[in-house]
């Protein structure tokens, strides 16, 4: 019984990471415009998106 | 897709602050509204367009929130922007940055953080109450119950906050909502599983259940979070749509101000086609477009020194304006704000909503208090009663009735402002989805004044060309785009009167584009040719009317136009009842005796003329390019220049009423079967806690699915 000392801050490490990276998604605003982003991986140029890398540096 | 994955306008905030920090100071951000972008190619078209222009330093595009976000050089203002996408073929209209900036939305990433740590505190102490159930011995058993003290006690602290905030506001102001019995219950299941933890007694830890409850209610209240964050961003861009700014003459030179900022005495410059923000003297003798207010079609000449009144538009050319009344105090606003009165009539339509909850709260308590008396009298088992009593008071929540209504509201709210309507009041929705008759307005929202012409011979074609290309009346506009096709004739000494028409000299013969009866009329030296302006339907009227006959309601038409052209409009369009000939206050008696005759009515239209008639017919709604006063009347906006989203809006305001008849079903079935149970203490905490956030989100999701 004693890998549970190890076995549960494991598992509650591996549980915390996967909610710091939820928050952090929270954060970078991942969640401003999902429709927007969803029809954004249909845009193919290459132009367009650096052009959009800008406009998000600008817009941040 | 759902309006849970539109979440624009909660970050909408965050990210309006996050331009203020790096666009350099003297950069300015704007919002433009785009009501028809709906795919890659319009977000791609739009910033594409916005790129090319040498004003722009950046622009995004928000497709949840059919927006952009444009950063713009020093010294330019929108008007390039607008342009350039009007010329694309994007209608964009500037909003109101400051009415977009709505005080901390970000309401909606802190209800995603709390329920991602609720979600991931749960995940963690079931792992755990795992080993518990299978049996796990007295030393691990209670080591675990630690453990799990130790995860959900501080998760609880955090994601449990809007809860016990809620409860405690309501309790102070000793009401009853919702919120008391959740906090109750999870308090309670708390403090009893901490107690047991401590005393390690052996028995059950009911962790698990606070924080499944907690969770699972805060995915719900996040997903009805999200459909009220956009039908309130519907409100937001309704006000932003008026730009209040105003263009001032100092002795310095201009200066764009605040029309709130303007004084009388204040000179102010309106460019040509503008409509004046506040009351004023004119300056220099003008043309007036007064439509808007009286319904009259022509424009009325004024000399200088006449007033103006807020809400007229200015014809021909700029103008500069002395103001006498400030812009609350203006004609326009005391219009509006006698509107708002008569609104109030409206608003006592409350919600059943409201009723169901406050109804229910108390029943919830005294069924969770007699299951613990009765079970702990029986019984004599302290835990097991405070057990039966916690789910009971999980179990009786009246979450889901409470939330069968505003959630659907919410969510069609939403749905209708990304079809490009914005509804204003929360009731519209269960009154418009009642209406059984529909009456437009013909000028201005049935049709736009664009002109279409007799056979004209290619000499008086090209005449009439250019006496209209010389004028900036509206008629003589008109006929300019009709006669494009042509080549203008090449006239000499051309002069424009004020009201009476444009003439010139052709081949040495004078030729005059005047006024006659019945629209403009062209002299040529032998011969005179009437020009009547027939006006061109609106997007979409013919298809609306159709449809909402088909679909068993009554149209009718209302016009202060003489009889003969609203017959014929009437005749094209297929409307049997026209109301011609009809004043302002006379449309508003009209809309009354409908009513009378136990008609619901759904009053479409625009111009001033309409506003009472807006304001009392049953439900209303005007288009974007209606006056300040016609929007302000209406229950709702319409941002596109297609008439089908009238059809749109009542058959989503019929399907609301569906889905909110189908939520308060589910909700009873859920209560009249789960009470019960709960009661008899047939449920666990656990159970209860799984029982009715499902049913909470179970109304949530049927109001947001398609």
């Amino acid at each position: 019984m004693n890998i549970l000392i190890v076995l549960i801050p494991v598992s509650v490490l591996l549980g915390a990471a996967g909610l710091a990276a939820c928050l952090w998604t929270l954060r970078n605003g991942q969640y401003e415009d999902l429709e927007g982003d969803a029809a954004r991986i249909l845009l193919e140029s290459d132009e367009l998106s650096e052009k959009d890398g800008h406009n998000r540096r600008e817009a941040r | 897709m759902t309006v849970a994955a539109c979440p624009g306008c909660i970050a909408v905030a965050p990210s309006v602050e996050a331009v203020a920090k790096t666009a350099t100071e003297f950069d300015t951000v704007i919002h433009l509204a785009l009501p028809q972008i709906r795919c890659a190619a319009c977000i791609s078209g739009v910033e594409g367009v916005l790129a090319t222009l040498p004003s722009v330093r950046a622009a995004r595009v928000n497709l949840g929130a059919k927006r952009v976000r444009v950063v713009l050089a020093q010294g330019y203002d929108a008007s390039a922007a607008l342009q350039a996408l009007n010329n694309a073929g994007f209608d964009a209209h500037e909003l109101d940055t400051s009415a977009l900036r709505p005080a901390g939305d970000d309401e909606g990433r802190k209800l995603l953080a709390r329920a991602a740590v609720a979600g991931f505190a749960m995940m963690n102490v079931m792992a755990v109450s795992v080993a518990v159930w299978s049996g796990a011995g007295d030393i691990t058993r209670v080591m675990f119950h630690w453990v799990s003290a130790a995860i959900a006690l501080p998760a609880l602290a955090f994601s449990a906050v809007p809860f016990f905030a809620s409860a405690f506001i309501a309790l102070r102001a000793r009401r009853m909502n919702m919120d008391v019995p959740i906090a109750l219950a999870i308090l309670l299941a708390a403090t009893t599983s901490l107690y047991e933890t401590f005393a390690a007694s052996g028995a059950h830890t009911w962790f698990d259940a606070a924080l499944s409850l907690t969770f699972f209610l805060l995915v719900g209240r996040y997903l009805e979070h999200q459909a009220r964050a956009t039908a309130r961003s519907a409100a937001a861009e309704l006000t932003a749509l008026e730009l209040p700014r105003a263009t001032r003459l100092t002795a310095e030179g201009r200066e764009t101000v605040d029309v709130a900022a303007l004084m009388p005495q204040d000179r102010i410059a309106l460019a040509a086609g503008a409509r004046a923000p506040v009351d004023g003297i004119a300056e220099a003798a003008a043309m007036v477009d007064r439509s808007a207010l009286t319904g009259e079609a022509e424009p009325i000449a004024i000399a200088s020194g006449d007033p103006i009144c807020a809400g007229e538009v200015i014809l021909g050319s700029p103008l500069s304006l002395r103001v006498t009344h400030r812009a609350e105090d203006s004609t326009l606003r005391r219009l509006a704000a006698l509107v708002d009165v008569a609104e109030t009539g409206k608003h006592r339509y409350s919600g059943i909503a409201d009723r169901a909850a406050q109804l229910y709260a108390p029943v919830v308590h005294g069924l969770a208090a007699v299951a613990f008396v009765v079970w702990w009298g029986l019984t004599g088992d302290l835990h097991n009663a405070i057990a039966v009593a916690t789910a009971t008071l999980i179990i009786t929540c009246p979450c889901a009735l409470a939330l069968a209504i505003p959630a659907v509201t919410a969510a069609m709210t939403g749905r209708l402002f990304r079809g490009g309507v914005l509804l204003k009041s929360s009731t519209a929705l269960e009154r418009l989805a009642e209406v059984d008759t529909v009456i437009f307005d013909k000028t201005g929202t049935l049709t736009e004044g664009v002109a279409q012409l007799p056979d004209l011979d290619p000499a008086a074609a090209s005449v009439a060309l250019g006496l209209a290309q010389a004028s900036d009346h509206p008629a003589s506009r008109a006929l300019a785009a009709a006669l494009a096709d042509y080549r203008p004739a090449t006239l000499s000494a051309l002069k424009e009167v004020s009201g009476e028409g444009v003439c010139g000299l052709w081949n040495g013969a004078s030729v005059r584009l005047g006024r006659g009866d019945d629209g403009p009329v062209l002299y040529l030296p032998d011969r005179c040719f009437p020009l009547p302006l027939s006006e061109t339907l609106r997007t979409g009227a013919a298809a609306v009317v159709k449809t909402l006959q088909a679909q068993g309601l009554e149209v009718a038409m209302v016009s202060g136009d003489t009889q003969a052209r609203a017959n014929a409009l009437a005749a094209r369009l297929g409307i049997k009842l026209v109301h011609a000939r009809v004043r302002p206050e006379d449309k508003a008696t009209l809309v009354g005796d409908m009513a009378e005759r136990g008609k619901r009515v759904l009053m479409v239209g625009d111009g001033l003329n309409d506003t009472a008639a807006l304001a009392s017919a049953h439900a209303s709604l005007a288009p974007a390019t209606a006056l300040d006063a016609a929007r302000v009347a209406s229950d709702g906006v319409m941002l596109g220049r297609d008439l089908c989203a009238v059809e749109e809006t009542l058959r989503l305001a019929r399907r609301a009423r569906s889905r909110i008849r189908q939520n308060l079903g589910l909700a009873a079935v859920y209560n009249a079967v789960a009470i019960p149970v709960a009661v008899m203490g047939f449920a666990t905490p656990l159970m209860a806690a799984a029982v009715m956030s499902s049913s909470s989100i179970l109304v949530v999701l049927n109001a947001v699915r398609r």
